[in-house]
């Protein structure tokens, strides 16, 4: 599953972000691999959000490179950063409150559907069709992640849990190579942390993604992550499997406090 | 600050208020009204028609703006402009160059498009009030516009422009108001269907995801930017083609119908119709046009407090407009 000797599908190299005179992020470093899960850990204000931030494009590093496919993200406008395959979801929710679930999820083909203001109105032929793949794609999408019962429901109006799951809904509709979790288990109880886990670990094995996962509940990221990478101040405090990570002195003092927190 | 925030985060509660789902009418209740727009007109004198034809062209203004603040979630107080640069695109075509009022539409459409597109980009930096006075100070200025020196030869100045009312083509036995009446409801519908199309449409979820969550539709692929400025440009092509037949309807332009006072009765408009409910713009522009002259048959001398009295019972009673009325009589 992991391909460690290709050429990483995320390659971030160096990257510092400074805010007026207060460095964010200073010179971190790693790759992700197809097909990882990649657990990113740390405590508030450790620049996970930050890191994040500067993937999708609303940070710009100060310094450093960030490459995706072999390519530099760095020179994309926010907008276009879903079409090469970086999807993601937010910590507090950042769905569309008054669309319903599904036009929110159709929201999140638009990276991969192309339309014009005039075709739209006349609702032509091909807008038709493109209409009714997306539908389909969309219905797929949602009985996937067990939403199908609230498919016409206005998002505001749905608990909590249910957004997120509609926030995933919309991310996985883009199609995208990787998918980026910001906090995904906050706000989650025990039993839905669970099924939480299962749940990406699914998505990476069934529809093939690569999952960077942001995530304070240590418990999640220690028992899905393949790999876990853990910042502090800004820097990377170290690297590894869960395991070796879990064991390193600086880490358990930074961030763990006790074992199985 | 605080205030101003206040302000903002109140007008953003009033264009959140509408979900896509209520957009439209059934279909049941829009054959009804489409049967009853169609009808009315052979029964009652000319006058009513010519009311009728000018409760359709503000429905489409009002229409617009629904677009713009329901759909995309900018606000405008500058819709008299886009309405002038429309009555006036017909208006000098038709007396100057002679060109048949019906090709005079889509010339406007297309020049208040680009106008509206182009007041759209620099509109980019600001939002809820800040765009509010930005497009007001576009209403404020547009009359003067119009009055300028080396524009009189065209635009007749403060004069304003006369403008010829069209015949019934093809010898069919109605009068000028009756056929008038006929057409704008044709041109009403059409832009109705394909408002509701547009709204219901890839570029549509684009407008209302973009209302919703800016980040969120841009991490999702939604150009903002472009969008929003689209949203501009439909909203100032629709005000335009209600601005041509308007001037075709009224048989006059002048630079002083098209003041701030429009532009805030279209904004009244939308708002007593139901922010971002597409039928409700009949009912606003019925509201607009009708109201005031209510209010003058109660009190000639305090016609303007008992409009506002009117006014705030409406806002009191139904603050969601003709939509939440609507919706308590299902």
């Amino acid at each position: 599953m992991l391909s460690g000797s290709n050429s990483p599908l995320l390659f971030i190299r160096d990257v510092s972000v400074v805010f007026g005179g207060i460095v964010a992020l200073n010179g971190v470093s790693f790759d992700m691999h197809k097909g990882q899960i990649l657990g990113l850990i740390g405590p508030n204000g450790a620049g996970k959000t930050t890191l994040f931030n500067c993937l999708s494009r609303l940070y710009q590093p100060s310094s450093g490179d960030i490459l995706m496919e072999g390519a530099s993200i760095l020179t994309r406008p926010p907008h276009r950063i879903a079409e090469i395959g970086i999807g993601r979801t937010f910590q507090n929710v950042a769905l569309f409150p008054n669309l319903s679930v599904m036009d929110n999820v159709r929201v999140g083909t638009h990276a991969r559907t192309s339309s014009d203001i005039i075709s739209d109105s006349l609702r032509l032929a091909w807008i038709r069709r493109s209409e009714t793949d997306v539908n389909k794609k969309v219905h797929e999408i949602l009985a996937y992640l067990d939403l199908e019962e609230v498919a016409h429901t206005v998002v505001s109006g749905l608990p909590f849990g249910t957004q997120k799951r509609v926030e995933l809904a919309r991310a996985l509709a883009a199609d995208p190579k990787i998918l980026l979790l910001d906090e995904p288990a906050g706000g989650l109880n025990h039993e839905e942390v669970y099924v939480l886990g299962d749940l990406i670990r699914r998505i990476r094995d069934e529809r093939h993604m690569t999952v960077l996962l942001v995530e304070h509940h240590m418990g999640l990221v220690m028992s899905i992550a393949d790999h876990v990478v853990a910042l502090n101040f800004g820097k990377k405090l170290a690297e590894g499997t869960p395991a070796q990570v879990q064991a390193d002195p600086d880490v358990i003092k930074a961030y763990l406090g006790s074992k199985d927190q | 600050m605080s205030a101003a925030e206040d302000v903002v985060a109140e007008g953003h509660q009033a264009v959140e208020a509408v979900p896509k789902r209520a957009m439209t009418l059934g279909t049941g209740t829009s054959l009804l009204v489409l049967a009853v727009l169609l009808l009315v007109p052979v029964f009652v004198k000319n006058f009513i028609i010519f009311q009728m034809t000018m409760l359709l062209i503000y429905g489409v203004a009002v229409l617009a703006l629904n677009i713009l603040t329901g759909g995309s979630g900018q606000f405008s107080l500058g819709q008299s402009a886009f309405y002038a640069v429309g009555a006036y695109v017909s208006a000098v075509l038709m007396e100057h160059f002679n060109v048949n009022y019906a090709l005079t539409i889509p010339v406007s459409a297309v020049v208040c498009f680009g106008f509206g597109f182009l007041f759209g980009k620099p509109a980019l930096r600001l939002s809820g009030v800040y765009l509010a006075l930005a497009t007001f100070a576009l209403a404020t200025a547009m009359p003067q516009l119009l009055k300028l020196n080396f524009l009189e030869h065209w635009t007749g100045g403060v004069q304003g422009l006369v403008v010829t009312k069209p015949d019934a083509p093809f010898g069919l036995p109605m009068s000028q108001d009756m056929w008038l009446y006929y057409f704008t409801l044709a041109v009403t519908l059409a832009i109705y269907i394909f408002s509701v199309n547009l709204l219901r449409s890839r570029s549509g979820r684009a407008f209302m995801a973009i209302r919703d969550n800016e980040i969120a539709a841009s991490a999702m692929g939604v150009d903002v930017a472009l969008y929003k400025t689209l949203a501009f440009g439909v909203s100032a092509a629709i005000t335009g083609i209600a601005g041509s037949l308007g001037a075709i309807a009224v048989q006059f332009v002048a630079p002083d119908s098209y003041t701030i006072t429009l532009a805030i009765s279209l904004f009244l408009g939308m708002v007593v119709g139901g922010v971002g409910w597409l039928p409700g713009s009949i009912v606003g522009a019925a509201f607009i046009i009708f109201v005031p002259n209510i209010a003058e048959s109660i009190s000639k001398g305090m016609s303007g407090v008992v409009f506002g009295v009117l006014l705030f019972l409406v806002i009191y009673l139904v603050p969601q407009g003709a939509r939440q009325a609507a919706s308590k009589l299902r």
